[in-house]
């Protein structure tokens, strides 16, 4: 059972087998980002004389940096203040039995179940009252509401798990509530925050309707809206847009790489939540 | 004897009698004040509205709005493109479902078995789902395109008669749509699996095998009730993302040919921001809304049923 046999063999070869096929699409993207436009072998042909000069001119043409910077901002500060507001919201939502901490909780709740295009457009018209269209702060205001529902959920049910008797503990040494939660709860929340974390993070950098939305006809871009502003602009200029296509996933494939273990865990410790 | 120590020991004492009062955790109420006044502005009160909105002739700018009653559904009723729109949205939802859910299992039963490339397997197997969604949907567009790697490759083996034009046939386009989406995100379901695999106690196969149970029997009886959380998970996940999806559709196709791949998300967006039809998109949004209501609703009900029949 626990040997490997020549049928675990077969089995290894054909999962290997699988996950060529998986690959291949990104095998085709670096082969042609790294090609000259000039060069018109088939796609799946190897490029045999490999040139970055795409990377650079996506780099200077479409506006990359600016938008990467606009991605990390909104992600970071997004993701941040979800964080706070939910882990604090969940603390007497998870501990409190009385009939207006069950009902917030199903209020909260019901945010699960509304897609975010029914709030999308009204919503639209109040930033565009408020004059934030085409402000990267309208997308952080939208996110930091938008992700609670969730974010709150997951805090809850790990809170619930958990045993009171280190925050009444705290409390009877004199604690007060925020004091408890910032130095007792928060630190014993560490498992769910980096499974809300990378959750969070990975919606809001790749989400593209809300910024197509909020950000269209400004200078200001994050960096899915940057990739199809450059695929409209340079419609057929394959090369050039599979750089820049190239450059948008290095920086998230980085970071899976660096950090692969715990985002894997974290996808799928929303199912311990 | 035993019962008179506890009693002396206070935080021994059961949870449900408890002593101590000040020792009681009451979180004050205020602390769910931010996450609320977030919530209630950027979800509750516009989704409200919205629900509003749908039964008025709002353009968008107007403050004025007159109560035009069910005349935006009526009109939806007649439209054949909204209803296509429909139709393609469950159609797209419950084939990723299936195929993504199926392709995720398969993925997860080969991976969590000795086989040494496991570890790099499921990390190279679960890497498209990270990826921002537009971004691959405009490298597979290019991929099915006339010219592209997948007609290149079909015709590298031999098959140059399979070679289509696969996003520009309307037949086919919607099905490409399920394919770059399962794609993309059977690793995802691959990843939630092995998790609710891993709570299969090994000791309790082995023994099931050494009695004499196939790999199918072994599956259905031991495995599968012990990944029911799992299955929820997924198939929620899926279904729900399936019936809001946008974002490929926007890139592989745009809605076309035509209008054969539109779904409810790509024709809220085009009334509104295209045709200035505020009030019908909104109505679009109220149909698309109680779908995922239904389907949610639908599903925690059998699933939580078998949930309850597996333990």
């Amino acid at each position: 059972m626990n040997r490997y046999t020549r049928r675990t063999l077969a089995l290894e070869m054909l999962m290997i087998a699988v996950a060529i096929v998986f690959a291949f699409p990104v095998y085709v993207l670096v082969n042609l980002a790294i090609r000259a436009p000039s060069d018109t072998s088939s796609p799946i042909s190897p490029t045999l004389s490999p040139t970055l000069d795409n990377f650079t001119q996506a780099w200077q043409e479409g506006g990359l940096g600016g938008a990467l910077i606009n991605s990390v901002l909104v992600t970071a500060v997004s993701v941040l203040i979800v964080l706070a507001v939910s882990s604090l919201a969940a603390y007497p939502l998870a501990r409190s039995t009385a009939h207006w901490s069950r009902g917030t909780f199903l209020l909260i709740l019901l945010g699960l179940v509304l897609p975010f295009q029914l709030a999308a457009l009204p919503l639209y018209q109040t930033i565009r009252d408020l004059g934030l269209l085409g402000s990267v702060w309208s997308l952080v205001l939208f996110y930091a509401g938008l992700q609670v529902p969730f974010t709150t959920f997951l805090y809850v049910g790990f809170l619930r798990a958990l045993p009171r008797d280190f925050e009444e503990a705290a409390t009877i040494d004199g604690c007060g509530p925020l004091t408890a939660f910032r130095y007792v709860v928060l630190p014993m929340l560490k498992p769910i925050t980096v499974t809300a974390l990378v959750l969070n993070t990975v919606s809001v950098w790749n989400d593209f309707f809300t910024p197509l939305l909020y950000l269209s006809g400004s200078d200001q871009q994050t960096m899915p809206v940057a990739v199809a502003g450059f695929v409209g602009q340079f419609v057929s200029d394959w090369n050039l847009i599979f750089a820049a296509l190239l450059i948008s996933i290095v920086p998230v494939l980085a970071v899976y790489l660096a950090l692969q273990r715990s985002i894997i865990n974290g996808f799928a410790g929303g199912l311990k939540g | 004897m035993t019962t008179n120590l506890q009693e002396r020991i206070p935080h021994r004492a059961p949870a449900t009698v408890r002593p101590h009062r000040r020792g009681r955790v009451a979180p004050p109420w205020w602390f769910t004040a931010p996450a609320l006044v977030l919530f209630a502005f950027v979800v509750l009160v516009p989704s409200a509205r919205g629900v509003y909105y749908a039964f008025t002739d709002w353009d968008g700018l107007d403050p004025n709005l007159s109560f035009i009653g069910l005349d935006n559904f009526r009109a939806m009723a007649d439209d054949p493109d909204a209803l296509q729109a429909i139709g393609h949205t469950l159609l797209i939802a419950v084939a990723i479902t299936l195929i993504q859910n199926g392709l995720g299992l398969l993925l997860a039963l080969g991976v969590n078995t000795m086989i040494k490339s496991r570890n790099l397997l499921r990390a190279l197997l679960f890497a498209p789902a990270v990826v921002t969604p537009i971004v691959t949907a405009y490298l597979w567009r290019n991929l099915l395109g006339p010219d592209g790697a997948v007609n290149s490759l079909l015709g590298a083996v031999g098959l140059d008669s399979w070679r289509q034009n696969w996003l520009g046939d309307p037949d086919l386009a919607l099905w490409m749509i399920v394919l770059v989406v399962v794609w993309q995100f059977a690793g995802y379901s691959m990843v939630i699996f092995l998790a609710g695999l891993q709570s299969v106690p090994r000791e309790i196969y082995e023994a099931a095998a050494i009695d004499g149970s196939g790999p199918v029997r072994r599956f259905w009886s031991i495995v599968r009730p012990l990944l029911a959380p799992a299955i929820t998970i997924n198939l929620m996940l899926s279904i729900i993302g399936g019936i809001k999806l946008f974002d490929q559709v926007y890139a592989l196709t745009g809605g076309g040919p035509g209008h054969a791949t539109d779904t409810i998300s790509t024709l809220i967006y085009k009334d509104a921001f295209t045709l200035g039809e505020f009030g019908y998109s909104i109505a679009l949004a109220v149909v698309l809304t109680a779908i995922v209501a239904l389907a949610s609703a639908g599903q925690y009900a059998v699933l939580s049923r078998n949930e309850k029949a597996a333990s």
